[in-house]
């Protein structure tokens, strides 16, 4: 069924919406959107990087990702500059050396336009591969974590306090960000990665009751705007990765509407309205927050 | 298992050096099982840093923190915020670090009154309603140890007696040592068996009567203020009024923002 090459960016695909479904969450809960940002345009340098020095570009794309890490980490201890303007000057930095290395391997043919923005015709059997074990480790190890994750992210202190090690669960889940980004790359492309991660959770926000079911909501959110954007991308002939994140702010939309429609509150002033015509029988059902 | 005679935390000489300063030193403190220790002080006197070391949370810069190995903790920060993008129900809340028995959680919420809160979503909780919770959170983990920084902020005088109560309640069933911060200079619950007054060392120490009497406490103070050091009690000889008065059995009563009864004796020794 791999054969062609829509299967293989279909399998591809919906593997990785898997992942960043859960994941994206962890991003939106602990604020960290505009670092998994900063990772993703680090990973440009990682492609330019792997090309000129022969490495294997997933294995490039996350060594960059920990040098970028540790070097905001770095750079926040020495004070000075608030976090959102080391990000900015990370991000565009590693960006723009990328795009410095990669013009200057006159040597090398590279289809710049297919890292930014993901190259279905280029999933091989060998990528398909690195996503299912890349995939599988951190969703594996996400779900080990979990726990102690979710403990730190509510609280660092109350986490530690109370024996969960949240530092190395912190440390892991950004090498596994990097790893997820680096094997997203070619699906949806390093300046719409963050999006992926974004707005599935965001859209699974408006339903979920537990962390948990955002997370599962999140995956099969992804999993839906990346089946119907490879479809468009492949219907309209438009790059994939912004039709995914199309695909994605399409369902949020509905999300959103759906929820001014039927919110508790909607459905209270609703009734309240009713009876005041005088609809007394109305049954409301709606118990909004006290 | 705990043997009943060796301390859970010890510190000793602890101290905490940030930005060119000490934050707190010279701490000598050990806490056993079934000991119930309040700390008070100034704003800025060390207290949530000395409790942050008995957790293991800061590594003192000179001096000692043991811990024992093993050791339940349950812990009430001092200020936690949830982030509204994270779904979180109070149930869930209870089970945010460990997943303590189905009726150990419902016992918890029974205990600190939370239980019409199970299903409500933790950011839409007032301050005192999430004090509550937080405190049940800690209590349902059965914990060896309960460190509870200013566990009763945001919550009115007659539910602050009630949670100093079940606190208490609480050490007797558990026989877990607590470790309490109190959040009013004058304050200490009645089944405090030590107290630490703190001002970027332990100015004095021992049981609430002995430090109201202690010179170290008045220096601190100010004369005044040691006559108005009171206890939390529960001894009847007051009722509380719903609107929060508390009223002596000869009829006087407390302005509910000067809090609690002043006991000791102490009330009219100051200078």
């Amino acid at each position: 069924m791999l054969d062609d090459f829509f299967s293989r960016a279909l399998v591809a695909g919906i593997s990785v919406a898997l992942v960043t479904g859960p994941l994206g969450c962890v991003v939106v809960w602990r604020g960290l959107s505009y670092f998994g940002d900063t990772l993703a345009h680090a990973a440009l340098l990682g492609v330019a990087l792997g090309l000129l020095l022969n490495v294997h570009l997933t294995v490039a794309i996350i060594a960059v990702a920990v040098v970028m890490s540790l070097s905001l980490l770095a750079l926040q201890r020495r004070g000075g500059l608030p976090s959102d303007a080391l990000l900015g000057l990370l991000s565009h930095a590693s960006l723009a050396i990328g795009l410095v290395v990669l013009a200057s391997m006159t040597w090398v043919r590279v289809d710049l336009m297919g890292f930014l923005f993901g190259d279905i015709l280029s999933v091989s059997r060998i990528d398909i591969i690195f996503i299912f074990v890349g995939g599988g480790a951190v969703l594996g190890l996400l779900a080990y974590i979990w726990t102690p994750l979710l403990a730190a992210t509510v609280n660092r202190d109350l986490a530690a306090a109370e024996g969960l090690a949240p530092d190395p669960v912190s440390i892991a889940f950004t090498l596994m960000l990097a790893t997820v980004i680096a094997i997203s790359i070619k699906i949806i492309g390093v300046l719409l990665i963050t999006a992926l991660l974004i707005i599935p959770a965001a859209t699974a926000r408006f339903f979920a009751r537990t962390p948990e079911q955002m997370a599962g909501l999140a995956a099969a959110i992804g999993v839906i705007s990346v089946i119907a954007g490879l479809h468009g991308s492949l219907a309209f002939d438009t790059p994939s990765g912004p039709s995914i994140v199309v695909a994605g702010l399409v369902l949020f939309l509905i999300g959103l509407v759906a929820l001014m429609l039927f919110s508790p509150q909607r459905r209270r002033r609703t009734a309240a309205a009713l009876q005041s015509q005088g609809l007394n029988e109305v049954n409301t059902n709606a118990r909004g927050p006290s | 298992m705990l043997q009943a005679s060796s301390p859970l935390v010890v510190l000793s000489g602890a101290g905490i050096f940030r930005s060119g300063r000490w934050l707190i030193r010279d701490v000598d403190l050990s806490l056993q099982s079934n000991e119930i220790v309040t700390l008070i002080g100034p704003n800025g006197s060390g207290k949530s840093t000395t409790a942050k070391m008995a957790l293991g949370l800061l590594k003192p810069d000179e001096g000692q923190a043991i811990q024992r190995d093993g050791l339940t903790v349950g812990y009430v920060p001092q200020s936690v915020t949830i982030d509204w993008s994270m779904p979180l129900s109070v149930t869930r809340f209870l089970s945010l670090t460990s997943k303590p028995r189905r009726e150990a959680l419902d016992e918890a919420m029974a205990r600190t009154g939370v239980t019409h809160l199970a299903k409500a979503e933790v950011r839409t909780l007032s301050g005192g309603e999430f004090q509550r919770v937080l405190l049940a959170r800690a209590i349902a983990r059965k914990p060896d140890l309960l460190v509870l920084d200013e566990p009763v902020q945001g919550v009115d005088y007659s539910g602050e007696i009630a949670l100093y109560d079940l606190i208490s309640e609480v050490r007797d069933e558990l026989r877990c040592a607590v470790l309490l911060i109190s959040h009013d200079l004058h304050v200490v619950m009645a089944a405090t068996d030590r107290v630490l007054c703190l001002n970027g060392h332990v100015c004095c120490e021992g049981s609430p009567t002995n430090v109201i009497e202690s010179a170290a406490y008045r220096e601190l103070f100010g004369s005044r203020a040691a006559g108005t050091l009171a206890v939390y009690r529960h001894d009847h000889d007051h009722v509380h009024h719903a609107d929060g008065r508390v009223c002596h059995s000869d009829e006087a009563c407390d302005d509910p923002h000067h809090g609690p009864v002043p006991a000791g004796g102490s009330v009219g020794d100051a200078g």
